[in-house]
Parts: structure tokens; sequence; C-alpha cells
């Protein structure tokens, strides 16, 4: 079930101290509209990069919606993240056409190459390792996304010298 | 030399492939100064295996070069635009002579890729000149009313092309008799079928063709407010669609009085998905719309009663829309001419997996299922054997090599227990293990289940336990016996299509399969030498340099030798992780 997919334990959700006044034109942008949840949600993350804690209790006290309706939306698509994402998130395909076209062996190497797991962020904060349904390059499979790019027809070496490369250009 | 020009394709999987690169190779020679030609974008050509496309079309027509890099890019600029000689070992398309890759080419009738590769997606110039919006001015012009364009749909027989098949017409007609102050045609373009891209390639390549059949169904339905409910996934189809929006509305195309139809007002706004499979259930994606969890409602009231804001809805699919404007400008005549009894136009399928040329193929419905995968996709990758074909994504199922000659309608590929689904034609050869692929749907299903309904949500959780256990080699006895009778709990117990459906490719894949389920139980043995809990691994002393690479890599260091000396895999201590198998550079690996 989708709810499973929360392995976050709330206590530890996050401390870092974010600024909040950020969000004060998108809580006037959306307040008062109807089907606002998700857009300011999705508003929120894109500031963050994740939907921090206080940004919840406040977006909640300056609009009237329910603080647990909002963490059942956030908690029920694949898009939010209640925990800081890495810099780059690699976003790895398993859709059915890399999946026969062996996506997992990317995944492996990918945990192998950056230390983590699948959902978690390296140490440096610059990489998060996702596993995604379908990105819709199948033609090119197995794929992977980071940002806005898609990087096709990989193997586990090709998709750790995509992730050393933006690491090198990272460091310079 | 003037009017010779460069089309590069920039849809997404051109990009991942390379194609801005190249489209920026031409920029700087043009920029250069010394040459000069017209250069030009368009989006997905549908021949995907042979990404980066560039077209050049001179004084002789047109001539498509496949798998183009930087490098083949200067040697285009070199020959062909210098010396005016086409490099025809590059070409994979020509007005002038045919080329190995017509096979992919020449059986396809293109109505809802009509403009897909031809026009650049982000100017509206170029989809009037090919006879854009002109449905939408016929309707304006004639003053044809709405019953007579829902009768032109009913009359085409176009069908459903999101999965379910229902008569768009029809759909039409019962939003239409809902009267009310507000109404709403949504687009459904939340196309989470892994395996399926056609409505990707559509909004990229030709945003505006969507947004006209939107247009038709609002005026034929009365809508008031249109959405787009787009996966966030698709950023460059949502980009495209932005900037469509903004074009159709500076000429007129949305607003009020739509081409002085009095009273005539609509707009369109694009709602970015958050990722639910189960969004693209009709009730889901309006509870999505609404803010709140994707979670399906009870039908009736069906949309086209009470829908988004509880008002009179009707949702159709992108590839649907797209067919629209084509229909009001052919007739329905022209378009029920190509398919079958019950199931008329073309239909646009993604051939993707172990399949020689992927790619987004167009055919008349009635093509058989061989035809599709063996003359226009070429066949299986590497001249492997082929096994199954899997159709409709999570919801649909395997057909094996048997039913090859079954023809693509929606009552044909139903009757084999898989669904026509949204197009999406997943080939598997024999190295596909198909407990593994039954296996990878139903753990699609189970984290994408909205956790509504008890069969489905405990259910699916169960049937992927066992399903788990039989690649682990700790199937039991009854165990196949098990899923069936779950399978037919969920379909029977499950509100939305989601359940109803998940369960497919588990009965699909026993039905044709069931000896593969049966070595895996009782034989521990996987055919396909997939499930690595089931097979041994060996090292082949002959073949082994000693490189130690495989000792390196063996997490449970059960890989004994010294360097320049062969190997050996101590058995009691192997997981069977197939480790040593991918990263030995020798095949000096036996697996059995």
């Amino acid at each position: 079930m989708r709810i499973t997919r929360i392995n976050t334990n709330i206590g530890e959700i996050d401390q870092q101290k974010v600024d909040l006044s950020s969000i004060d034109s998108l809580i006037e942008k959306y307040k008062n509209k109807k089907g606002n949840m998700i857009p300011i949600l999705q508003g929120v993350q894109e500031i963050y990069g994740y939907i921090p804690k206080d940004a919840f209790l406040k977006v909640s006290k300056e609009t009237q919606l329910e603080l647990s309706d909002m963490y059942g939306v956030a908690t029920f698509y694949a898009q939010f993240r209640l925990k800081p994402a890495g810099k780059h998130v690699v976003k790895v395909c398993h859709g059915t056409a890399c999946h026969v076209q062996n996506a997992k062996e990317l995944t492996v190497a990918l945990q192998d190459s950056l230390k983590v797991s699948d959902g978690e962020t390296t140490d440096d904060g610059l990489f998060t390792l996702e596993s995604v349904a379908c990105l819709g390059c199948c033609s090119l499979a197995p794929v992977l996304m980071i940002g806005d790019e898609t990087y096709g027809k990989l193997n586990g070496d090709k998709a750790i010298k995509i992730v050393r490369d933006i690491k090198r250009q990272e460091s310079n | 030399m003037e009017n010779t020009k460069i089309i590069v394709g920039l849809g997404s999987c051109g990009i991942a492939a390379g194609a801005k690169k190249v489209y920026d190779k031409f920029l700087s020679i043009q920029e250069s100064g010394n040459l000069s030609f017209d250069l030009q974008k368009t989006s997905c050509i549908g021949m995907c295996y042979r990404e980066p496309l560039v077209e050049v079309i001179d004084s002789n027509g047109s001539y498509m070069y496949g798998e183009i890099d930087e490098n083949k890019a200067s040697e285009i600029i070199e020959e062909h635009i210098l010396k005016n000689t086409p490099i025809v070992d590059y070409v994979v398309k020509a007005d002038t002579f045919k080329t190995d890759d017509n096979a992919f080419i020449d059986d396809q009738v293109k109505i809802t890729l009509r403009n897909c590769g031809y026009i650049d997606p982000e100017n509206i110039d170029e989809y009037e000149a090919r006879d854009g919006y002109r449905a939408i001015k016929k309707i304006a012009g004639h003053q044809v009313s709405r019953l007579d364009v829902i009768q032109t749909i009913i009359d085409s027989g176009l069908r459903g092309r999101g999965g379910g098949g229902f008569p768009t017409g029809l759909k039409w007609k019962f939003a239409n008799n809902n009267k009310a102050q507000e109404k709403y045609i949504i687009c459904n373009a939340d196309e989470g079928d892994p395996g399926a891209f056609m409505d990707r390639s559509v909004l990229e390549g030709d945003p505006h063709s969507v947004l006209e059949g939107m247009i038709i169904g609002a005026y034929a339905i009365e809508a008031t407010g249109g959405v787009i409910y787009c996966r966030a996934e698709y950023p460059l189809a949502i980009v495209r669609l932005q900037i469509a929006i903004e074009q159709a509305r500076k000429k007129g195309y949305l607003g009020n009085n739509i081409l002085g139809i009095h009273g005539f007002n609509f707009d369109i706004y694009i709602k970015e998905g958050a990722g639910a499979f189960v969004c693209g259930e009709e009730t889901a994606l309006i509870a999505s719309i609404e803010g709140e969890r994707g979670m399906p409602r009870k039908r009736p009231p069906f949309p086209a009663a009470s829908g988004l804001w509880k008002q009179p809805t009707n949702i159709n699919n992108v590839e649907t829309l797209a067919n629209i404007p084509w229909i009001i400008i052919n007739g329905a005549a022209e378009y029920a001419k190509y398919g079958t009894d019950r199931s008329k136009g073309t239909k646009v399928f993604a051939l993707v997996g172990k399949i020689a040329r992927s790619g987004l193929a167009e055919v008349p419905m009635g093509m058989s299922i061989r035809d599709v995968i063996f003359k226009i996709g070429g066949g299986i990758q590497n001249n492997k054997k082929f096994k199954a074909v899997q159709m409709g994504g999570p919801s649909g199922g395997c057909i094996p090599e048997h039913l090859l000659d079954t023809i693509v309608d929606y009552d044909s590929v139903n009757a084999t227990g898989a669904i026509m689904g949204s197009g999406g034609m997943v080939v598997m050869d024999e190295d596909t293990c198909m407990i593994n692929v039954a296996k990878f749907f139903l753990d699609f299903t189970e984290k994408e289940s909205c956790g509504k309904c008890t069969f489905c949500r405990i259910g699916t959780k169960r049937m992927l336990e066992i399903l788990t256990r039989i690649t682990e080699g700790k199937g039991k006895e009854g165990d196949i016996e098990k899923l069936e009778e779950l399978s037919y709990q969920i379909k029977d117990s499950s509100l939305c299509g989601l359940g109803q459906t998940a369960p497919n490719p588990v009965l699909t894949t026993i039905k044709y399969f069931r000896h593969e389920y049966e070595a895996h139980i009782h034989d521990k043995r996987c055919p396909a030498k997939v499930c690595t809990s089931l097979l041994t691994f060996e090292i082949i002393p002959d073949k082994c340099t000693g490189c130690t690479i495989c000792a390196v890599k063996c997490p449970t260091d059960a890989i004994d030798g010294a360097r320049k000396e062969v190997h050996f895999i101590r058995e009691e201590d192997c997981i069977q992780c197939g480790t040593c198998f991918a990263k030995c550079r020798f095949d000096a690996i036996k697996v059995f």
C-alpha cells in the first residue's frame, strides 16, 4: 500500500532550521482557493527540496488546512519528501522495459559506488538514490534521470561514470 | 542551398540519446556564418531505436539520418550540405529510395501521430500549416451543432485510448445530457503505465492537437473549464503544453466567445500530478485535482453526472483527444475505414523490451500482434527466441507465442486475458523468467494500491509474498492454486480498475506458463536462469585467467584462488547473488 513508503522516524524528520518567510508569497497566492493543498505542498517542496515540519505547521496555521490532511496527502504521493534530499536526485527507472533490460544492475552499481541504499542520501549531501516507476524513455532502457536530464542505454559502469562526472564538476 | 532545412528530433528520448549536442553542433556551424541553411527543431519521430535523428530536406526531398553524433553531424555538413551528396549509409528513411528501416514505417498509418516529427511543437504556425485548428474553425464557420459533433465522434467508432475502450462519443453524449452552470473536461495525461510512452510523445511533439481536441470536446459538452492532469515526471511535456496554451490564448482559440461562437468561453490549465498510478482512474484523478489523496470513489454517480467539484465532468486520454480534430476534418467514415468491426481507427503502440526496433508505431486496428512485433518491430534482439509480449502494463497480461496471430482490437486482446491498455508492448525473450515478471507487476500494484479496499490492499501483498517465495526456491505445493484463488477474490472485491485488474499478470502467466511455475516450485529450477537463488555458479577452469575480480567483488568471500591461478567457488558460502557472473570478463562462470 502507498502509505508503507513512509520509512521515516517522525522525530528525526528534520533538524535543520529553514527560513519560513520564503513561503509567504506561496501561501498568499493559494490561500482560500479550492484544491490548493497539492499546489501548496508542491510549492513548498520546490523551495526547500522537501517539506520541513515547520512549513507544515505554518501552512496549516495560515490556510486552515488540517495538518492531518496535509500529512495524509504528503505521504500518499511519491513526489513528496519529508527529509532533505541530496543536491542531485538520481532516479533510476524501474518501469517494465527497464526491468526487462536489467535496471537492477544500475541500482546495485550505484548503491555500491555511492555507498547508500535505495532512497538514501550520501553523507556529503550530493546525491539521493531513488527507484522510480516509468520515466517514459522505454526505448532507451535502462535509463536514469538526474534533474531534468535523462540518460539512456546504460549499464552499471556507465551509471557510475555519470555520477562520478557530476561529482568531479561539483568539486571544481 | 538557400532552402536546405536541417531538422533535429528533440523529444525526451532524442535528448537522452544526445540530440541536444547534435543540435548545438549544427547551431554553432550555422552561427559561424559561412553556410546558409535553416535549422529547426521537432519532437519524437517514432523511430526511437535510431535516435538521435536528423532530417535534411533539400531540393531532392527528405533524408532522415539515424544515430547521429557530433562527428556525423560535421560529415553531413561536409558531404550533404556542401557537396550535395547525401550520406546513404546513415540514411534511415528517404523520399527517393528505400532502406531496411522502411519495414518499420511502411505499414503504419499516422493519424494520432500525424504531426509528430513534422512540426516544431513550440510553434503554433507550424501546427496551423498542417490543418491545425481547422477542425474547430470548421465547427465555428459552418455552425455545426453540438449534437452533430457528438454524432460524428460516435459514428467514427473512436474508443477511449487510455485502456478502458469506452466509446468516446457516448461519453460526450452523457456529459452533454447533464445540464449545469459549470462543467469540466479533463485530459488524462497521467501516463503511469510502465512501458508506454505514446502520450508523452504526443504531448511533446504535438501539444496543440490535444488542446484542439479538448476545445472541440468542450464545445460539444458545453464545458466551462479544462484541466490537463500531467505527470510531473514529464517536465518537457509540461513546458511545451504551457507554451502551447499561451499561444492558443493569444490566437483566440482559448478565451471568451471562441472563434465568434457566442457564449463559448473556455480555458485550460495544467495540473501537475504528484506521482500515484491510481490517479489514472477517473474518480481518483478528480480527487487529486481537488487536492486530496487520490483515492477512487464509488460510482455511480459517474463523473459525467457529478465529477470535479461535483459538476458534470468528462475525462479523455491524450491519444483519444489527439484523434478528434482529424476526425472532424476528415469525417467519421474516413476514420472508421480503418480497423475492425468493433474497434475502429488506429492505435499507437510502444514497442519496447527485447525488440530489435523499439519505438512508437501507429497501426490500423486489426493488424496481428505478430506483424506488429516481427514486421514492424523487426523481431527479437540478438536473434534470441520470442517468449511473450506483455500488453496493458500492470493491468494486462502476457501473450505467448501460440497466440501471436491475435489481432489488435479491444475484444480480441481481452480474450487472451491481457488488455489493450494504453498500448505498451513489452517484448520478452527466452531469457525472461515469467514468474519474475509477474512478481515485478505485483510489486508495482502492491505499492500503488491506495489501500481503500481490503482485498486489493492485503491480497496483493499476500500474492507478492507467495511469488517472492517461489522465486527464492521456497515455493510450496498448492501455491499456484492459492494465487488463483486470491486473484479472483481481488478481482471481485475491488472498487476500481487497479484492483480489478491487478491479478491479470499473474493469471495470464499461470495460464500460459504454468510449467515455469511448476519448475520453480517442484524442481527448484528457474528455466530462464533469472532467479539467482535457484542457480548454481561454477568457474570453468579452462577460461579462468585468475584476474581475481570475482573474488574481490564476492560479498561473502566465497571465492578462493591466487592471482593468475584458477579460482574456485565454495558452494557452501555462495549466496547465489550472481555478482561473479556479472563481473567476469572472460565468460568463465557457468550457471546452471
